[in-house]
C-alpha cells in the first residue's frame, strides 16, 4: 500500500483558523462570528486582521445564528465559530428554521467535536453532531481528518453557496496530506487502493484507519482506504465503486454510531449493493473525562478497533 | 394619515377572518391585536416596493410572532406584492401562505413559527446594514408571550453593544399568551425597565392609536444611538367584541355564526 508519513502533528482548528484567515483577505464579503471562544477556534488571526469584519456576541449562540443569517444579506459570507455541541444541539432551532430551512449562507464552524476534546468531559464531547446536522434538508456536513484538510475545506466553503456544517477537533494529530492536494466538497479522497475489504473513514479516524491499513497488510490483507471527508453530500459513486470491488465494508468515525458516517454509508449499500458491514463508532455512550487517546481505546474508536472489525468483516464476507 | 391607515387596518382584519374561518384556522387573536401596527407600518412606514420586493435598499420587516401570519400576508397582498386571491390558498396543501409566516410568499423576509428567532436576525440584517452604510431601518414584531425565550434576551443584549440604532422592535403587548394571562404564565412586567435597562431606547404607546403608532415610529428613527423598542399595549382579538381580550380566541376558529357577525361588525367599522 501507499506509504504515509508526517512531518508535524497539528490541531485541525489551527487549519480552520489559518483558511480563515486566508478567506477574509481574499473576498471583503467574509465576516466571522464567535460567541466567546475566539482562541479556543483559533480565530484569533482573523479578529486582528479583519476587526471590523468581526462579531463578538458573546455567550450567546442562538443569537450568534441568528445573527448569521440577518448578516447572508448583500452577500456576506458568516462563518460562525464556537464549540461543537453549542454549534449543533444547543441552537438546532435556530439553525433548522433560520439557516436550513431559509436556505441562508452561513457556514456553522465547530470545534472541539468528539471524545478527543479529552478532559472536559461528556458535557462537551458532542457525538451527536453529525447525525444533527444531516438530517436537515440542504445542509452540506464536513468532517476533515488533518490540519491540512481543515484549512482547504474552510477555503473551499468561501465558494460554497448554502449552509454548511464544518466540523474539527482540539487535540493535534498528524498532518499527513499534502497541502497541494485538491478538496472537494462532496468527493470522497481515495488514499490507497486495496481489493479484500473496503474502509471508508472520517475525521480524526482517517489517521487510525491508515495505521490499521498498515498492520493488516503486515498480515496480509489488503485495504482500499477512503476518506469521506464530506458525509453529505455522500459520494455514492465513489463508495459504491470500491464496494462492488472489495464486497465489504468497514466504517470509523469519532461519533455515535447511530446518525454517523456509518448510518448514512449502510443506507446506501442496503438499497444499492448489501455487503457485510462493520462501524467503528462509539456504541450509545456519553464520554467522559481522559486524555484522547485513553478516550479512543476505551469507547473502541482506535486503531486495534479498525483491525478488529476488518477481522471480523472478513470473516462474514 | 390615519384615515387611510385606519381603512386599510379594517381591509387587513376583515381578510384576516376570512382565510381564519374558510382554513378553519387558529391565532386570530394575535393577529387582529398587531393589525394597527402592520397597517401604519405598511400604509406610512416601510420604504418598500411591491414590484420589487427584494429592492436591495428596502426596509425589512420581521414578524417574529410567524402564527400570526394572517395579519402579515393579508398586508402584503392589499399592497399588491402578490394577487389577493392567494389569500384564498392560505393553509392549504401546495400553497406558498403556510399556516405559519413563510419567506416562499413575496414580501416576507424570513420564515418564522417557532418562537424567539427573527429578533436575532433583524440584529444581523441591522449590522450588516451598518457596516455597508445602508440607511434602511430593521423592524422586528414580536408578541409579548414570546419574550419568554431566552433568545430575545441574547438579541437584546447585542443590540446595545453593537449600537443597532437602525433597529426596531415592536412588542404587540396583548397580555395573553396561548393558554393563560402572561401576567399568570411567565410575568414581563415592567417590561419597559427591563428594556431601559438592557440601554434600549423605549416607547410606549397605545397600539390600537394610529396617530401614536404613527409618532412612535418617528421617535424611534429620529434616536441616532440606541435600538429601539416600542412597546404597543393592544387588546387580543382588536375589532370584533366577542373575541377582544378572549384568551378563547388565541387558538379557536369561528364558526359560520361567528363569522358572520364579526364580518358584520368590522363591515359597519
Amino acid at each position: 500500500m501507499k506509504k504515509f508519513t508526517y512531518t508535524e502533528k497539528k490541531d485541525t482548528r489551527s487549519g480552520f483558523g489559518a483558511g480563515l484567515l486566508d478567506i477574509g483577505k481574499k473576498n471583503p464579503n467574509v465576516v466571522a462570528l464567535c460567541a466567546d471562544l475566539t482562541g479556543s477556534l483559533k480565530m484569533d488571526a482573523f479578529e486582528k486582521e479583519f476587526p471590523e469584519r468581526f462579531i463578538q456576541c458573546g455567550i450567546a449562540e442562538a443569537n450568534m445564528i441568528g445573527v448569521a443569517a440577518g448578516l447572508t444579506i448583500g452577500g456576506k459570507i458568516p462563518f460562525t465559530g464556537t464549540f461543537a455541541n453549542f454549534s449543533t444541539g444547543r441552537v438546532y432551532d435556530q439553525i433548522r428554521q433560520s439557516v436550513a430551512y431559509s436556505n441562508k449562507n452561513v457556514k456553522i464552524c465547530a470545534s472541539h467535536a468528539g471524545l478527543t476534546l479529552g478532559e472536559d468531559g461528556a458535557t462537551h464531547q458532542i457525538l451527536e453532531d453529525i447525525g444533527l446536522m444531516k438530517m436537515l434538508p440542504g445542509m452540506t456536513v464536513i468532517c476533515p481528518c488533518d490540519y491540512n484538510q481543515t484549512k482547504a475545506a474552510t477555503i473551499a466553503l468561501e465558494k460554497h453557496v448554502g449552509p454548511a456544517y464544518l466540523r474539527f477537533g482540539r487535540p493535534a494529530v498528524p498532518n499527513f496530506t499534502d497541502a497541494a492536494t485538491p478538496f472537494e466538497i462532496g468527493k470522497a479522497q481515495i488514499l490507497t487502493e486495496g481489493k479484500d475489504v473496503s474502509i471508508f473513514a472520517t475525521g480524526h479516524l482517517v489517521w487510525k484507519a491508515i495505521e490499521a491499513c498498515e498492520i493488516l497488510e503486515a498480515k496480509g490483507i489488503s485495504c482500499e482506504l477512503i476518506n469521506i471527508h464530506t458525509i453529505k453530500p455522500l459520494d455514492e459513486k465513489a463508495i459504491l465503486a470500491s464496494v462492488r470491488k472489495t464486497k465489504c465494508v468497514v466504517t470509523a468515525e469519532e461519533h455515535q454510531r447511530n446518525g454517523g458516517l456509518g448510518d448514512s454509508i449502510a443506507q446506501l449499500l442496503s438499497k444499492e449493493f448489501p455487503v457485510p458491514i462493520e462501524m467503528v463508532a462509539v456504541n450509545d455512550s456519553f464520554g467522559e473525562s481522559g486524555t484522547p487517546s485513553e478516550l479512543m481505546t476505551k469507547y473502541g474508536i482506535d486503531t486495534p478497533n479498525v483491525v478488529s472489525a476488518v477481522e471480523k468483516v472478513l470473516m462474514r464476507k | 394619515m390615519s384615515i387611510s391607515s385606519i381603512a386599510f387596518s379594517n381591509e387587513i382584519r376583515k381578510a384576516v377572518l376570512k382565510m381564519v374561518f374558510e382554513a378553519n384556522a387558529s391565532h386570530i387573536g394575535g393577529a387582529l391585536s398587531m393589525t394597527d401596527l402592520l397597517a401604519v407600518l405598511y400604509s406610512e412606514i416601510l420604504n418598500i416596493n411591491p414590484k420589487n420586493p427584494l429592492d436591495e435598499s428596502r426596509d425589512r420587516f420581521l414578524l417574529s410572532k410567524g402564527h400570526a401570519c394572517t395579519g402579515l400576508y393579508a398586508a402584503l397582498a392589499l399592497k399588491g406584492f402578490f394577487d389577493l386571491k392567494e389569500l384564498d390558498s392560505y393553509s392549504k396543501n401546495g400553497s406558498m401562505l403556510l399556516s405559519h409566516t413563510n419567506h416562499k410568499a413575496p414580501g416576507v423576509e424570513l420564515s418564522t413559527g417557532s418562537l424567539g428567532h427573527a429578533l436575532p436576525v433583524a440584529c444581523g440584517i441591522a449590522l450588516a446594514a451598518k457596516r455597508k452604510n445602508k440607511a434602511f431601518k430593521t423592524y422586528c414584531l414580536l408578541s409579548d408571550g414570546e419574550l419568554d425565550e431566552g433568545s430575545n434576551w441574547e438579541a437584546i443584549l447585542f443590540a446595545p453593544q453593537h449600537r443597532l440604532n437602525n433597529l426596531i422592535a415592536i412588542v404587540d403587548y396583548n397580555k395573553i399568551q396561548s393558554f393563560g394571562l402572561v401576567k399568570e404564565v411567565l410575568d414581563l412586567d415592567p417590561l419597559n425597565r427591563k428594556f431601559e435597562s438592557f440601554n434600549w431606547n423605549v416607547i410606549e404607546i397605545d397600539g390600537h392609536n394610529h396617530d401614536q403608532i404613527f409618532e412612535a415610529f418617528g421617535k424611534a428613527k429620529a434616536n441616532l444611538i440606541k435600538p429601539s423598542v416600542i412597546i404597543a399595549h393592544t387588546v387580543k382579538g382588536k375589532g370584533v367584541d366577542f373575541m377582544e381580550n378572549k384568551l378563547l380566541w388565541h387558538y379557536k376558529s369561528p364558526s359560520l355564526e361567528q363569522y358572520r357577525q364579526a364580518l358584520e361588525q368590522l363591515n359597519s367599522q
